[in-house]
């Protein structure tokens, strides 16, 4: 199981309270992760990434223990310890004010 | 008809403001969609409790929401707006080819006669057409396809279609705009367009006159003569007669003839309603007074209308999509503020009052005659 993290506006719309758990077939990288996400929470597609070209949004981050993974390949295996379940994949709303 | 349904769209969220008839005694449900902005809601005339919201962040850009429930639950339905074909470019500020991208939808406009069929106007300046109840969403490219797409310029708040008027006597002509190229119009269903720009003139661009540049800020019509339009431009109160061909300056005696709203009486088709703002430098009311200014004439004798509004130290904007009319005997006009005040007069204009006074700064107003 995955862990998923998602800043408090994604987890509103997609009508969760907490962390998402998700199943990944195969290696775990970026790409499936929020392939397996945007699957299970279909009003999150174009939230986080492109609809078409997948590119990730531009005020969004991704962070796995305690490193951004924010401009590793999307086809790049995320950290065993993600995979595994005992650290999140945190996706990140850039901080600002107003 | 009983009351009203005031559909407020603000930078935070969205509010639902009702009340019986009388207008004086208001429900406030929300925010909605807490924490978004909230361009532009608006209910299908065909079915009042159908409405759609545009809900977006820089964030996580673009969802669009709907209620069948008249606002009270919502759901969110597609939000993939995909231009037709090879986008092209439009111009940058600078006068720079600049690759279209989709940012946000500015407005919805349900069809007068069916409640899944839903226009949708985007930044960068497109107009996108949902049938199955905003699902999904298909660009009318004929628009951007009108030739002059590689000479538009974005204005100050970006390359947005704003406005978009369906004709209740053609059910193949609308009439769209867009900050800064102009005015459009359609009469075989959006597949092709014409600039309806003649007789509008803007010292902003290189050529006063051009067939398209003009910064239109907001575009009104009353629906029983739906070939006479008025028009608040950047500078210049507008007027056309005949659906656009040509335009004539209807400023008059305003004090100052820069604004964004502008919206006619439900009842009087030469009764028009606009709220000058200072200038384009300065987006504030001339001399620290709000004041509407109502022309019965059809424009060039306007009154100004000061009952209920502050006359000292009002320094809030009102923006192009924050004025509605309903339709109750007595005619109700509202208008939102960047102050988050919402204005409502429930006999024409001739006294105001604030149905709320600190929503966050408001983007859109719609009002629903139930």
């Amino acid at each position: 199981m995955i862990r998923v993290v998602l800043p408090a506006h994604l987890r509103t719309l997609a009508r969760v309270n907490d962390e998402v758990s998700l199943e990944v077939e195969g290696r775990a990288t970026l790409a499936s992760v929020l392939d397996a996400l945007e699957a299970r929470y279909p009003v999150l597609c174009g939230t986080i990434r492109d609809h078409d070209t997948h590119k990730r949004r531009a005020f969004v981050r991704f962070f796995a223990c305690e490193e951004d993974v924010s401009h590793d390949s999307p086809e790049a295996p995320l950290p065993d310890s993600v995979v595994c379940g005992a650290e999140p994949l945190l996706v990140v709303g850039a901080m600002a004010g107003g | 008809m009983s009351g009203v349904r005031v559909l407020v769209g603000t930078r935070k969220g969205a509010f639902v403001l009702t009340s019986d008839g009388r207008r004086d005694d208001w429900k406030v449900s929300g925010p909605h969609f807490a924490g978004w902005e909230i361009y532009h809601l608006k209910g299908s005339p065909a079915d009042p409790n159908r409405i759609y919201a545009s809900q977006s962040s820089g964030w996580f850009g673009q969802v669009i929401q709907r209620s069948n429930d008249g606002g009270a639950t919502w759901e969110p339905v597609g939000n993939k707006f995909t231009y037709d074909g090879v986008p092209g470019t439009h111009q940058s500020y600078d006068g720079t080819p600049h690759p279209w991208e989709f940012k946000r939808v500015w407005h919805l406009e349900p069809s007068l006669s069916d409640p899944e069929t839903v226009y949708a106007g985007v930044e960068d300046a497109a107009l996108f057409r949902s049938t199955d109840g905003a699902q999904t969403w298909h660009e009318l490219p004929g628009l951007r396809g009108h030739g002059s797409g590689s000479r538009w310029q974005p204005g100050a708040g970006g390359l947005c279609l704003h406005t978009i008027l369906l004709d209740p006597a053609d059910p193949k002509r609308m009439f769209i705009a867009i900050s800064a190229a102009g005015a459009f119009r359609t009469d075989d269903g959006g597949q092709t367009w014409r600039a309806i720009n003649r007789g509008l003139r803007s010292e902003g661009i290189p050529d006063p006159d051009a067939e398209v540049g003009h910064c239109v800020h907001r575009i009104a019509m009353h629906p029983s003569r739906p070939s006479v339009l008025f028009m608040q431009k950047h500078w210049d109160v507008m007027r056309t007669d005949d659906a656009g061909e040509s335009w004539r300056e209807v400023s008059g005696n305003l004090p100052t003839d820069f604004g964004f709203a502008i919206d006619v009486h439900a009842h009087e088709p030469e009764t028009v309603y606009v709220v000058p703002i200072k200038s384009d430098s300065e987006h504030f009311p001339l001399d620290g007074q709000l004041r509407v200014f109502r022309s019965r004439t059809g424009g060039e004798e306007w009154e100004a209308l000061t009952n209920g509004l502050p006359q000292r130290d009002c320094y809030v904007n009102v923006l192009r999509n924050a004025m509605a009319v309903d339709t109750l005997d007595s005619c109700g006009v509202y208008f939102g503020t960047t102050g988050g005040q919402v204005y409502v007069s429930p006999d024409g204009g001739d006294r105001w009052s604030a149905i709320v006074h600190d929503l966050p700064p408001v983007l859109s107003v719609e009002v629903q005659s139930l």
